[in-house]
Parts: structure tokens; C-alpha cells; sequence
């Protein structure tokens, strides 16, 4: 896809436009230690975005991304602390707790027929609602003194000192995803019905299946996110952990060039909007803009860049009509 | 209503109207002239340039050359709002009403009395004061408050001539207004168009039902390739010369007689009930090596039943039996598996993903077949492609092209060749000519007759007479839902199956036939 190619291309050109304007105003921008924490956030971000990138392909969406961090958040740190689980079996066990709930969304869109947008917002809500009651509204952490140098080393260790192993994670995860979704034979129905899912039904594409795939991995996904984050935070107050995550793995999606209509999208693009997504979370920090504008340049810069991006499209439209 | 009498020229004049879309000539030389209260039938077939003639007028489209003069007057374009404020006005074949709203506001819809002031209200009484005698005029059985949602699709069309008469239309433009209509429903169309007609409107109908051009229409032109090939005036009006005209050979010659004699069945319906007529049951057997026609209205099931067989709708009872195997199927997949495909109507909305290549299409159905460990080979894809694309003469630069850009029948043969890289046993082919030209039309009653000689039940399900009539080995015909009769080739005719269609013995048909000429 050439169109898709062009766009992760001026995606790439226009971070690395803002990282070099950030460079120069502020050289710590390119300090080991920044770049290095950079790189964290863009793992625990990116592994999630991957997944709502899948849902938006079938032309659905993921709103309870962040309720479901803070519940499984708090449930993994229940399973280590109060009930001293051996920490292996907790992370299955709540990759696999997100995974049910990717079904149950797949199972209420494609079974019971409701809108993806009603069923995740109520997950948003429920999740929500019951990870606050678990805990009574009270955080939930380790206690002083407690370590699990294993899991410790897997989600927050970085090779060399610098290489965050989130990361890594990440990029191990994009790049079998994306073998995933551009080469398999799952992805093509992916586009396939994401495009037109009554003619990939015409074609004998079982779309029911398809599309709880779709969310079904991206629960699973969330479950390993909610693994990563909790260790990151290491302490979880389900009122407000993971708040507007879904909307910054929406943002990167459709900045990459996941179109909410379904049907189009790419795991480099994900990838490329999840990097400019940090990298300007990162300039705000650096260049000393208050931190209450935070969402206020996130949300602008999407904005031009979309407006830019459709007047591209256009252009180019144009281009071949007069042809 | 219309004031407009006083009116003596023509109406409207078409000076050698012509159309060219990049490598496709769609009109050329086209010269027509209305006058008022006059009602021209415009035939021809599908793609011969009616359409691109319609939206010429309706100023959707401009034309390439030529003139169009109203009231005498000169333009060289014509926007919509042109054609709306020299009072020509549409009924489409997909009607244009929005079935979220009440027939009233359809009628006036962005032209609403109104109140308020600032607020601007709908004034809803006088709306229906404006709504309620148009309705009377046209023989309507609904008031101006029934949702649209709630009409049939005969009585949405009074509807939209409600509208045409509200916007105080000279020139009613109708697009195969009868296609879907019962004969009770049509006979009462014409006398609403001769209603028109004694009102000084004039009336372009366009139809592929020419029994119903021959009775209302003062003069016929023929269109075939973009090119009026017939005028006919009122003496001269009939149903062998328009046919004639409309397609330029003789019926007979479509037909190409089986290699041999039919086989054993290969699908069998045993009282199959589909959920659009659930208290009737279908029984037909379909044998290898044939092809049998299924005629019928438009709504008479026929698409329905393709569906259910397919297992896109649930079937509500009945069993199928394919190869001697019973057929069992939630989904489609589960007829694909048995090699019973489905060809469907809407070839841009069902047949195809029009933002696929021609290559990625032909595989979906089979993709797995081209994986290795699940990883699609585009190269395996693409050999295949290839192959279909030469056996069926798919015109296309490259197989890596969009199937949006290809033509109607070229598209359609991009469906065929999905199907023909399996193995098929039973093809369901449901209109399968709809909206291409007629070279390509050749060429798939060619393939669907190679495929039958191969050993391929085919069930061609078809609105189009000539193609019914001159495709098929046997004829089923479909009325409300059930086989209202089963003919063998020697008994075919327009009558008997358009008799069957409408549900009727013959002595009942020719009574209605007599009393719609009346």
C-alpha cells in the first residue's frame, strides 16, 4: 500500500521536525537519561495502542482501555501482596483477565448486536466503578520493602542501562503484529471486513469471529499494558489510574492513519503516532510550557495534523483526476 | 395546477447532446424535444446512456457538447437548482424519501412553512393543509402524517410524485417507476400519469416494462450505446420493434444450447422458508449442467432465497440438500466449503471490495489456500490472478489494480473468477448482468454456459426478460414468495412467465391486461 506508506513516511518527517525544533531549544531533549525515559513511556503506551489500532480497523473502538488498568492494576497487586501469588501465574492471569473482557466487548458487538461505542463506554464505567469498590477507593501498592526482582527486571529493567525493557517489549510486539496485520491471513480479513464486512461475509469471511479477534486482542494487550503500568507506578489509586489512556491510544491510531470508518490502518503507523505523542508530551516538559497545556498542544497538533493530512489526500486526488 | 398552458413550443429541447467520461463515449448526438403534456417513453438497455441522459437534465451531470434549450431559451449547463426552478423534476428508481420522517415532511422537505420568526418553526398545520389535496389527486390511501417507513414501496413513490407535483413540475422525470410494482399498483401509475398528462405535464418514462410504455407513451426513443438508434411515434409503438431496437438482434440468438443433456440433481430445496415470506415454502431441484432461470418481480423472494440457501439470512425451515449431502449452514462459509457459491445482486456493496485489487478479491474467498504458516504469498495470489484474468478476459492493466476502477462487467467477471479458483458445484448467480454493457453481457452467458458444460448447476435469478428467456434451460418463476410455476424451454414466452410472475392463471392475466389498456 504506497498511499499507507506515504503517510507513515510524513508521519516519520514531522517527528523528527519536532524532536530536531526541541533539540535545539532545549539540548537536554537529547540527554541519555531523557531519551531513555522517552523510550519507557512510548513502550507502556505503544503496547496498548497497537491493540485499539486492531479495534479501529474493524471499525470499532476501545473506551474502557484505562478503566481496565486501573482494575487489573489493583487485582495484580492484590494477587501478589494479599494473596502472595508466585508472580508468573498473576501476570497469565491477568493477560488473561483482559483477554475475557476483549471478548465479552466482541461478544456484545458482534452477538448482541450493540454499538462498539456504547458497549466499551460502559466497560469504561463498570471497570471503573469496580476497581474503586475493590479497594474502597483506597490505593493499592506494594508494601515498604516488598521486591520481585524478576518481574522488576522484566517490565522496568533497561538493557544496558539506558534500553528500557518496555520498550523493547513494544518493538518485539509491533513487529509481530505487524507481521500480523499486513502479511497474514487474519489481517487481510481484518481490512477486509473493516472495509465492507457484509462482502467479506459474501466471501465466506466468518466476521463474527473477526472482529471479537480484533478485541479480544487488544484485552489481551491491555492486560499485559496493565501489568507494565502498575509496575511503573507501583502504587494504584483506582480513582484516576489510567485515566484518558484510551484516548491517547485513540490519538495515535488515527494519527497514524487508522481511519475510525474502518478498514485502514497500520502498526508502523501506530507505532510512529505513539513516538510523536511522547515526544510532544516530552516538549512540554522541556520547554517549560505549564503542564495544565499539556492536552490543550496534544489535541492541536492532531488537529493541524489531520487538517494537513486531508489536504494532502486532496491534493493528491486532484492530482489524479487531472490525469 | 399548472398555470403553465399557456405554453405553446416545446418544452424542452435536446440539441445534440453528447458525453464522453474519459475513454467512454456514453452519449453522443442525441436530439429530443418535449412538449407540453406530452409523455415519451425512453427505452433501451441497460447502459445504453439513459441514465447519463436523466442526469444531463436533472443538471447533475454537464454535458460534454451539444444544447439544451427550456421554454426556448438557451443553456449551456444546467445546475440542479436550474433544473429544479424550470420545473423538471425526478422520481428515481431508488426512491429518494427519508424513512425517519413523516410523508408531509418528505413532500416539503427544506421547503417547510413556517412560523416563529427567529425560530422558525414548522408550521405542521399548514404543511398538512399543503400535503393533504396532493395526496387526494394521486389516489393515495395514506394521509400526509404516516411515517415513510411504514409505506410500501409503490405507495413511497406516489410520495415522490407528490413531491414533483409540490415543486409545480411540468417535466416528470420517472426512472423504471413500475420495477417493483404489483399490477394493481401499476394500472393505477398510469392513470396517474395521464392524470399529468390531461394537467399539461409532461412525463420522460423510462422502462424496461415496455407493455407500460406501449400504453402511455406518445412517442418512444431508443437508445442503444449512447446513440438514439428508434423514434417511434404513437401507430408505431410496439413491443417487437422497441425490442428490436433496444438490443439490435434478435432474441434467439442469446441462447447457446447445452453441450448435454442435464445430470443428476445437484441442489435440491425441499420447503424452504426464507423470513421475507415465512409462511410459504420453496421446492425446486436444480440439476449439474443446467442452467435454470428464476423470474419474478423485484420482491417476489427470489434474492431472499438466494440468501437463505447462501446462509446469509437464516433460514426458517426446510432442508437443502447438496450432491446427495445434506446441507447444513449458519454462515456462509459453510456453503462455500460445499462448493455452493453465491454471485450477489449489489456487486459494488456485496460482490466485491471495491478498495482490494483484482488480485486480493480473487483470493479472499480462499486465502488461506495462498498462505504458507498463515503468512499470505503475493506472488501465489497474484499467478492465480492471472490465470482468471486471462480465462475470463478480465480487462485490467495489472492485476494489482483497484477494482473500484474497472468497469461494470469486468468487475463482475473479478467475482466469477473468486469463485471459478475453487471448486464449484452450484453457482447462484443473482442478476448477473445488472449494469453492464452488452459485449460483457455476451461473455458471461458464455462462461455461465462453459460452466453448466462442465458440470456446474447454475441458478440465474434475473429480472431481465430477454436474459430469462434467453439464457435459461428451465424457468422457475417466483410470485409472493413461492414457485408459482416451472417451465421447460419449449413453453417459454414473455406472457407465460410475466403471467406467472403476477401470480395469475392466464385467463385472470389477460383480464388485467385488458382492463390496464382501458
Amino acid at each position: 500500500m504506497p498511499a499507507m506508506f506515504k503517510k507513515d513516511l510524513s508521519l516519520l518527517v514531522l517527528i523528527l521536525v519536532v524532536g530536531t525544533v526541541v533539540a535545539i531549544i532545549n539540548p537536554r531533549f537529547l540527554s541519555p537519561i531523557n531519551i531513555s525515559n522517552t523510550a519507557n513511556l512510548i513502550g507502556l503506551f505503544g503496547m496498548f495502542s497497537i491493540g485499539m489500532g486492531f479495534v479501529i480497523i474493524t471499525g470499532g473502538i476501545e473506551l474502557s482501555v484505562g478503566s481496565i488498568f486501573a482494575l487489573l492494576g489493583v487485582i495484580f497487586i492484590d494477587l501478589l501482596v494479599t494473596y502472595e501469588m508466585s508472580w508468573p501465574l498473576a501476570v497469565v492471569l491477568i493477560i488473561l483477565g483482559g483477554t475475557v473482557m476483549g471478548w465479552l466487548h466482541g461478544f456484545l458487538v458482534t452477538k448482541a448486536k450493540l454499538q462498539p461505542f456504547v458497549v466499551t463506554l460502559c466497560g469504561l464505567l463498570i471497570y471503573r466503578g469496580i476497581a474503586r469498590y475493590y479497594t474502597e477507593d483506597g490505593t493499592a501498592g506494594f508494601e515498604f520493602g516488598m521486591n520481585f526482582p524478576a518481574l522488576e527486571w522484566v517490565t522496568t529493567g533497561r538493557a544496558f542501562g539506558v534500553i528500557p525493557h518496555s520498550f523493547i517489549v513494544f518493538i518485539l510486539l509491533a513487529i509481530v503484529m505487524g507481521i500480523v496485520l499486513h502479511k497474514s491471513v487474519f489481517g487481510r480479513y481484518l481490512f477486509a471486513v473493516g472495509k465492507n464486512e457484509e462482502a467479506a461475509r459474501y466471501s465466506g469471511i466468518r466476521t463474527d469471529r473477526i472482529i471479537t479477534a480484533a478485541y479480544v486482542i487488544s484485552g489481551a494487550l491491555c492486560g499485559l499494558s496493565a501489568i507494565y503500568l502498575a509496575m511503573y507506578t507501583r502504587s494504584i489509586s483506582p480513582a484516576s489510574h489510567g485515566n484518558f489512556y484510551e484516548l491517547y491510544a485513540i490519538a495515535a491510531a488515527v494519527l497514524g492513519g487508522c481511519s475510525l470508518r474502518g478498514g485502514e490502518g497500520s502498526v508502523l503507523g501506530v507505532v510512529l503516532g505513539t513516538i510523536l505523542l511522547q515526544v510532544l508530551q516530552n516538549l512540554v516538559n522541556l520547554l517549560g510550557i505549564p503542564s495544565s497545556l499539556n492536552f490543550a498542544v496534544i489535541g492541536g497538533v492532531i488537529l493541524i495534523g489531520v487538517l494537513a493530512d486531508q489536504q494532502l489526500v486532496r491534493r493528491r486526488q486532484a492530482r489524479l483526476a487531472k490525469k | 395546477m399548472t398555470a403553465n398552458a399557456a405554453a405553446t413550443g416545446p418544452l424542452l429541447d435536446l440539441i445534440d447532446i453528447g458525453k464522453t467520461y474519459p475513454g467512454v463515449v456514453a452519449l453522443s448526438g442525441v436530439n429530443l424535444s418535449v412538449a407540453p403534456g406530452e409523455i415519451i417513453g425512453l427505452v433501451g438497455e441497460n447502459g445504453a446512456g439513459k441514465s447519463t441522459l436523466m442526469k444531463i437534465l436533472g443538471g447533475v451531470v454537464a454535458p460534454s457538447e451539444g444544447t439544451i434549450r427550456i421554454d426556448g431559451a438557451e443553456r449551456a449547463a444546467m445546475s440542479v437548482a436550474d433544473a429544479t426552478k424550470a420545473g423538471i423534476a425526478f422520481v428515481h428508481q431508488e426512491l429518494n424519501l427519508f424513512d425517519n420522517l413523516d410523508v408531509a415532511a418528505n413532500v416539503f422537505i427544506g421547503r417547510e412553512p413556517r412560523y416563529g420568526g427567529l425560530l422558525q418553526l414548522v408550521d405542521t398545520k399548514a404543511l398538512h393543509e399543503k400535503v393533504t389535496p396532493l395526496l387526494r389527486r394521486l389516489g393515495a390511501d395514506f394521509g400526509p402524517a404516516t411515517p415513510v417507513a411504514n409505506l410500501s414501496l409503490a405507495q413511497r413513490q406516489l410520495v415522490e410524485i407528490a413531491k414533483a407535483l409540490s415543486l409545480d413540475a411540468r417535466l416528470v422525470i420517472m426512472d423504471e417507476p413500475t420495477s417493483s410494482l404489483t399490477a394493481s399498483e401499476t394500472a393505477r401509475l398510469l392513470g396517474v400519469i395521464a392524470d399529468l398528462k390531461a394537467n399539461n405535464v409532461s412525463v420522460i418514462f423510462i422502462s424496461h416494462r415496455l407493455q407500460e410504455v406501449e400504453r402511455c407513451a406518445d412517442r418512444v426513443m431508443v437508445l442503444r450505446d449512447g446513440k438514439v438508434v428508434g423514434r417511434l411515434e404513437r401507430g408505431q409503438i410496439q413491443h417487437d420493434s422497441m425490442i428490436r431496437l433496444m438490443i439490435g438482434r434478435d432474441l434467439k440468438s442469446l441462447y447457446i444450447p447445452p453441450a448435454a443433456p442435464p445430470r443428476e440433481t445437484a441442489l435440491d430445496l425441499a420447503e424452504v422458508r426464507t423470513t421475507a415470506f415465512p409462511g410459504q415454502t420453496v421446492t425446486l431441484a436444480l440439476r449439474a449442467g443446467e442452467i435454470l432461470g428464476l423470474a419474478g418481480l423485484v420482491g417476489s423472494g427470489r434474492t431472499e432465497l438466494a440468501r437463505a440457501i447462501f446462509g446469509i439470512d437464516r433460514r426458517l425451515g426446510g432442508r437443502i440438500t447438496l450432491s446427495g449431502q445434506s446441507l447444513e449452514i449458519t454462515e456462509p462459509r459453510d456453503a462455500i466449503n460445499r462448493g455452493l457459491y453465491l454471485i450477489p445482486e449489489d456487486r459494488k456493496q456485496c460482490g466485491l471490495l471495491l478498495d482490494f485489487s483484482v488480485s486480493e478479491n480473487i483470493s479472499l474467498a480462499n486465502l488461506p489456500a495462498y498462505a504458507r504458516a498463515t503468512i499470505v504469498q503475493g506472488d501465489a495470489e497474484d499467478r492465480n490472478a492471472e490465470r482468471q484474468k486471462t480465462k475470463l478476459n478480465i480487462k485490467v492493466p495489472s492485476v494489482a489494480t483497484q477494482t473500484s476502477s474497472l468497469s461494470g462487467g469486468n468487475q463482475q467477471k473479478v467475482v466469477l473468477g473468486k469463485w471459478l479458483s475453487m471448486s464449484p458445484k452450484v453457482i447462484i448467480f443473482d442478476e448477473p448482468t445488472r449494469g453492464i454493457d452488452v459485449g460483457a453481457k455476451g461473455e458471461i452467458y458464455e462462461l455461465m454456459r462453459g460452466l453448466a458444460d462442465s458440470g456446474v448447476a447454475i441458478l440465474m435469478i434475473s429480472s431481465d426478460m430477454e436474459e430469462v428467456i434467453g439464457v435459461s434451460d428451465r424457468i422457475a418463476v417466483m410470485h409472493e414468495g413461492r414457485i408459482s410455476g416451472l417451465l421447460e424451454r419449449g413453453e417459454f414466452s414473455e406472457d407465460r412467465v410475466l403471467q406467472l410472475a403476477v401470480g395469475k392463471s392466464p385467463q385472470e392475466a389477460a383480464a388485467i391486461k385488458m382492463m390496464m389498456g382501458a
